[in-house]
């Protein structure tokens, strides 16, 4: 492709199979504390 | 949903419910703009057209572009379909009662007397208080009873300021120490302060057990002491910095963030966070203040707009530091594509009501901090556990495709829906949105996925 540059990302259909550990970080508690934001928390699911 | 948008000279096209991330050229941006709405033939005209000063751009190569564009829909990296909103509901309750984070209320009270405090200065507007090592551990045996098979458990000791309270902080954290293996758990520990108590005792014991420490700095001496004063009105700039310098450079690499608020006396934060990385700290966030309407030290509307400039500056720096070796790290723009959340935290959100809660000096829980000292959001206490029942499903079936606003945003899958708290004060309902906060929630968004557009493009 000339044109377009795709970046390796999360497949987020893939992760719906076997996501939901619930072992990563409680987004609110890591630093902001008044803004939820979840798309930077770190994944810890070791099945993934 | 496609999100496409074009900043620091990258064109950039989010395939939001696949995560996928596409950098193009404006031909590429054009295409994928027409592709769902118009016929290959529609869309190699107009480009021929728009482009007919461009040698590059012939019709051979517009066509291959658009088979291009083709074969990434085949492959599930763009247009993908939204497929999530039936099983949204579900998420959460595959985690059934579990809690595995607390936010400690361990000091209702403080030491500063910062006007735009939103627990005002520690009370919640309630009494002040200091929980006691008993109510404490029974905190902790109610997190890990209700655990479930959850390993890793996350608790922060918050305020007011959690310092004037130390000594039962570290017999907490003792405890929790002497019990974790047996009961096969990993508590994470973080530490919020203000740092005015902050001696060798503190950096010791909190380099030793804290996963993490958030630092209350505002940035530049004269926005900090404007509002982080003593009740004699003193700033503790002066005070404080070096005590934090000290525990941040015995810290041995762990995870620490300087954290800031800003006002209306500084949507320029950017000089702020600047400030902060001059001082040597690498580890850097600021926020914008929450407050009740009108509050003076509130974001106005323009001031909405001057952060978000900021937000681009900000980020434009932050590569520029990178390119030259010296990078800092700001909260808001930590996105690993890769390694990210899955779906399921992405819709579900920050847990709040029901994997997360807080519980006050005397042990009432809440749905988190920013509800305590809101009596109809007490959830129940740390010896009964949740009573009010009602309440936590309210919290359970809050997501990302709960929100009526929500609905078209491209974004609902980097906010989950946003803070829970903050819909509440803006609109009286957690179902609700705060608007100003989406509109820089997206920004913050936009310039974090730029920034990982430009390092790729710099090979780091």
């Amino acid at each position: 492709m000339t044109r377009i540059t795709t970046l390796e990302t999360k497949n987020l259909c893939e992760s719906a199979k076997n996501g939901g550990c619930g072992e990563c970080q409680t987004s609110c508690q890591s630093a902001c504390k008044t803004s939820c934001g979840v798309a930077n928390q770190k994944c810890e699911n070791a099945e993934e | 949903m496609v999100h496409q948008y074009k900043l620091n000279d990258f064109n950039i096209v989010l395939d939001t419910c696949s995560g996928s991330v596409h950098v193009v050229d404006e031909v590429a941006y054009d295409i994928i703009d027409m592709y769902e709405k118009c016929s290959e033939e529609e869309i190699v005209k107009a480009i021929l057209e728009k482009y007919k000063d461009r040698e590059d751009v012939t019709e051979e190569d517009v066509k291959l572009c658009i088979g291009d564009v083709g074969q990434l829909k085949e492959a599930g990296k763009l247009f993908t379909p939204d497929n999530y909103e039936d099983m949204a509901g579900t998420f959460k309750e595959r985690s059934g009662d579990v809690v595995k984070a607390l936010c400690l209320h361990v000091a209702h009270t403080c030491n500063l007397n910062c006007s735009y405090c939103f627990a005002s200065q520690g009370k919640y507007h309630g009494d002040r208080a200091l929980m006691s090592f008993e109510v404490g551990k029974r905190a902790l045996d109610f997190l890990m009873e209700h655990s479930g098979t959850r390993t890793n458990l996350e608790v922060d000791f918050f305020g007011g300021e959690p310092l004037m309270n130390w000594d039962v902080v570290k017999q907490l954290v003792n405890y929790a120490r002497s019990v974790e293996k047996e009961h096969k758990k990993n508590f994470r520990f973080t530490l919020t302060t203000n740092g005015m108590l902050i001696d060798d005792d503190v950096i010791e014991f909190a380099n030793k057990e804290m996963s993490n420490v958030v630092l209350s700095l505002d940035g530049r001496k004269e926005i900090h002491d404007r509002l982080r004063v003593d009740y004699a009105g003193n700033g503790s700039y002066e005070k404080i910095v070096p005590k934090f310098r000290k525990l941040v450079d015995s810290r041995g690499g762990k995870n620490y963030y300087m954290r800031g608020t800003f006002t209306h006396a500084n949507p320029d934060f950017t000089k702020d966070v600047f400030h902060m990385a001059d001082l040597g700290f690498t580890e850097l966030s600021m926020e914008p203040v929450v407050c009740a309407p009108g509050d003076p030290a509130g974001l106005t509307p323009e001031d909405i707009e001057i952060v978000k400039e900021q937000y681009e500056i900000l980020a434009k720096d932050m590569l520029r530091r990178t390119a030259e070796g010296k990078p800092i790290t700001f909260y808001h723009y930590m996105l690993d594509l890769k390694s990210g959340p899955c779906i399921y935290k992405r819709i579900s959100g920050c847990g709040s009501g029901t994997e997360y809660m807080a519980v006050t000096p005397w042990g009432d829980l809440y749905p988190c901090h920013q509800f305590v000292g809101e009596e109809s959001y007490k959830l129940g206490d740390i010896w009964n556990g949740v009573t009010n029942t009602e309440l936590r499903e309210e919290f359970r079936s809050c997501n990302a495709y709960a929100r009526e606003d929500c609905k078209d945003c491209w974004a609902k899958l980097y906010c989950s829906g946003g803070c829970a708290a903050n819909a509440f004060h803006a609109s009286g309902t957690i179902r609700g949105i705060y608007k100003p906060g989406c509109e820089l929630f997206k920004k913050r968004i936009e310039c974090a996925i730029m920034m990982r557009a430009a390092e790729t493009a710099m090979g780091k």
